[in-house]
């Protein structure tokens, strides 16, 4: 079973920049594997063509059995709600609680209230921060803040997760509990695409790495 | 409402990938009922929310609101004013009047027999005599000029008759006129067609006007609400970018802001409704003392039932437009990335 699947995919910024060139690789279902490279070298962008905030010039990107050239504008919410992200930079929004941004991918798939309380502090609970959830995301670290990005995106039971540089700006220790969040979602099968160039973390860990540099992927394996 | 499970449409057009038998990547089926009902529960929650929020910025909010209002209250007002000179009008007798001023050296006896003569004709529905000594007492009465006529050492005014031809065309009427207008004892006969139709035309001409300047004031209604909307857009970019980020549709950003504007049409107009009662309060009292010198049982209408909601839903109407303007142009903009 192929969770991603990338064939032979260019992207080419309207600023001329080639992002990324001729990237190929499979990502099983099931796979927990890194995605390492000095900066600039398209890890980000490779996660952008995976939730559609881009479009490829060239190639091929399917997602499950879709390929993402052949998803209409009005799906992409769709599609993104299959899949989960955590960003570098959180992304939590400041007006509203812990538990709110949480709620916010089930709220927009309409669920109940109550079911969706339910798995809001299933969530929380997983990353430690159940006794917070009233506070707003600006009183905690920000190994917190990221552990509460990290929540909203799980609480959907994605079968799918994404992560862009989430030990970014973390401590060594910090970055190693997060990294072992990440493989407890995986061993309950969830597929896991973590972007990090951390690479005595990524080394110690013992996954899949695929690197990439000057837009190309140049190895792929443990 | 983007609702339905997108996953069955795009079976149908993806073609299958080498290796890549089917997921089943929703884990948790949400059914029809459930949507509709969270569809609903959003609604509610976000006009709610869209509410509290114009009164985390009063001020800003107040001053908006205003500004909808004067923009509201004014063609407002003027289709109020217009309604009650139409009643007016409408109440007025729009019958054609001949008035037939006579020469002033006839005497009183030859003033009597030549109305009297008057009612004898077969061309005339009725026939008025106002005597000299009337008619000043009339001037008298109804005018502050009384002082005026302490001038003359004899009564100035001529008689006067008042006639109601039965011809009700123009040109038998012209006609009438002139004929009556020849008789020895007519100093001149005037046509009181003349000032209803006049009037006719002056009420159209005020009613195209209010027309035009509730057009204008509804294009300001619309780019105001249109303008503040844009503002709370772009004070939210965050908020609408992570929102597309976990999946939200257009429709479920767009919704907020929609709401916003209603809320926005609605308080304006109810602050413009307030506002014409006021002004028409504020002139209803003259305008009863000037009616009660022409016409009994004359009432100055208000803004009635109808009106009123006319006016909350023409704001909320404009206010909704506004915000899909905003809406439409600037959420497209905001993507993340």
């Amino acid at each position: 079973m192929t969770a991603i699947r990338f064939s032979n995919v260019g992207k080419r910024y309207p600023n001329g920049h080639d992002a990324l060139k001729g990237v190929n690789f499979d990502l099983r279902s099931g796979e927990l594997a890194f995605l390492t490279g000095h900066s600039g070298a398209g890890k980000s962008t490779l996660l952008k063509l995976i939730m559609l905030m881009e479009r490829p010039s060239r190639g091929e990107v399917w997602v499950g059995d879709q390929d993402l050239a052949r998803l209409p504008r009005k799906q992409i919410p769709f599609h993104r709600r299959r899949i989960g992200v955590v960003f570098q930079n959180h992304q939590l929004l400041f007006d509203r609680s812990i538990f709110e941004n949480v709620a916010l991918p089930l709220q927009l798939s309409g669920y109940d209230p109550v079911d969706a309380a339910r798995r809001v502090r299933a969530a929380l609970d997983k990353v430690g921060l159940l006794s917070r959830e009233k506070l707003n995301p600006l009183t905690l670290s920000s190994g917190e803040q990221q552990r509460v990005g990290i929540a909203r995106a799980i609480v959907h039971k994605p079968k799918l997760l994404l992560a862009d540089e989430p030990t970014g700006n973390l401590d060594p220790a910090l970055s190693e509990d997060i990294m072992h969040l990440f493989e407890q979602f995986n061993s309950i099968g969830t597929t896991v695409l973590i972007a990090s160039h951390d690479l005595s973390l990524i080394n110690r860990m013992h996954h899949r790495v695929l690197t990439l540099a000057d837009g190309r992927m140049v190895a792929d394996g443990n | 409402m983007a609702t339905d499970n997108p996953q069955h449409k795009n079976q149908k057009q993806a073609r299958k990938a080498p290796q890549a038998p089917r997921r089943g990547a929703v884990q948790h089926r949400i059914g029809l009922a459930d949507r509709t009902r969270s569809w609903r529960r959003h609604h509610r929650e976000v006009a709610r929310q869209s509410f509290f929020r114009l009164w985390a910025t009063p001020l800003a909010s107040l001053m908006t609101m205003a500004v909808l209002a004067i923009a509201l209250a004014l063609p407002g007002f003027l289709f109020t004013a217009l309604k009650n000179l139409d009643q007016l009008t409408s109440g007025l007798d729009t019958d054609p009047h001949i008035s037939l001023y006579l020469k002033v050296d006839l005497s009183d006896a030859r003033i009597d027999s030549f109305s009297r003569e008057l009612l004898l004709r077969q061309d005339l529905a009725s026939v008025e005599l106002i005597s000299p000594d009337k008619g000043l007492e009339d001037f008298k009465q109804y005018t502050r000029f009384d002082d005026l006529l302490d001038f003359f050492d004899t009564n100035p005014l001529p008689a006067v008759i008042t006639l109601i031809p039965m011809a009700r065309d123009a040109d038998a009427l012209a006609q009438l006129r002139n004929e009556l207008a020849q008789l020895p004892e007519v100093d001149e006969a005037r046509l009181d067609l003349e000032w209803v139709r006049r009037l006719g035309a002056f009420m159209a001409l005020a009613e195209r006007g209010a027309w035009v300047l509730g057009g204008l004031l509804a294009l300001t209604v619309l780019l105001v609400v249109g303008n503040t909307v844009r503002m709370t857009i772009e004070s939210r970019r965050d908020e609408i970018q992570v929102s597309k980020l976990v999946g939200a549709t257009d429709a479920w950003v767009r919704r907020p802001f929609l709401y916003s504007g209603v809320w926005f049409g609605l308080f304006g107009a109810l602050m413009a409704w307030l506002l014409a009662q006021l002004a028409l309060a504020l002139v209803s009292e003259p305008v009863q003392a000037l009616a009660a010198l022409y016409l009994n049982g004359y009432v100055v209408h208000g803004l009635g039932v109808r009106e009123s909601l006319t006016l909350l839903l023409t704001g909320m109407i404009l206010g909704l437009g506004g915000a899909w303007l905003a809406v439409g142009r600037h959420l497209k903009d905001i993507e993340p990335g």
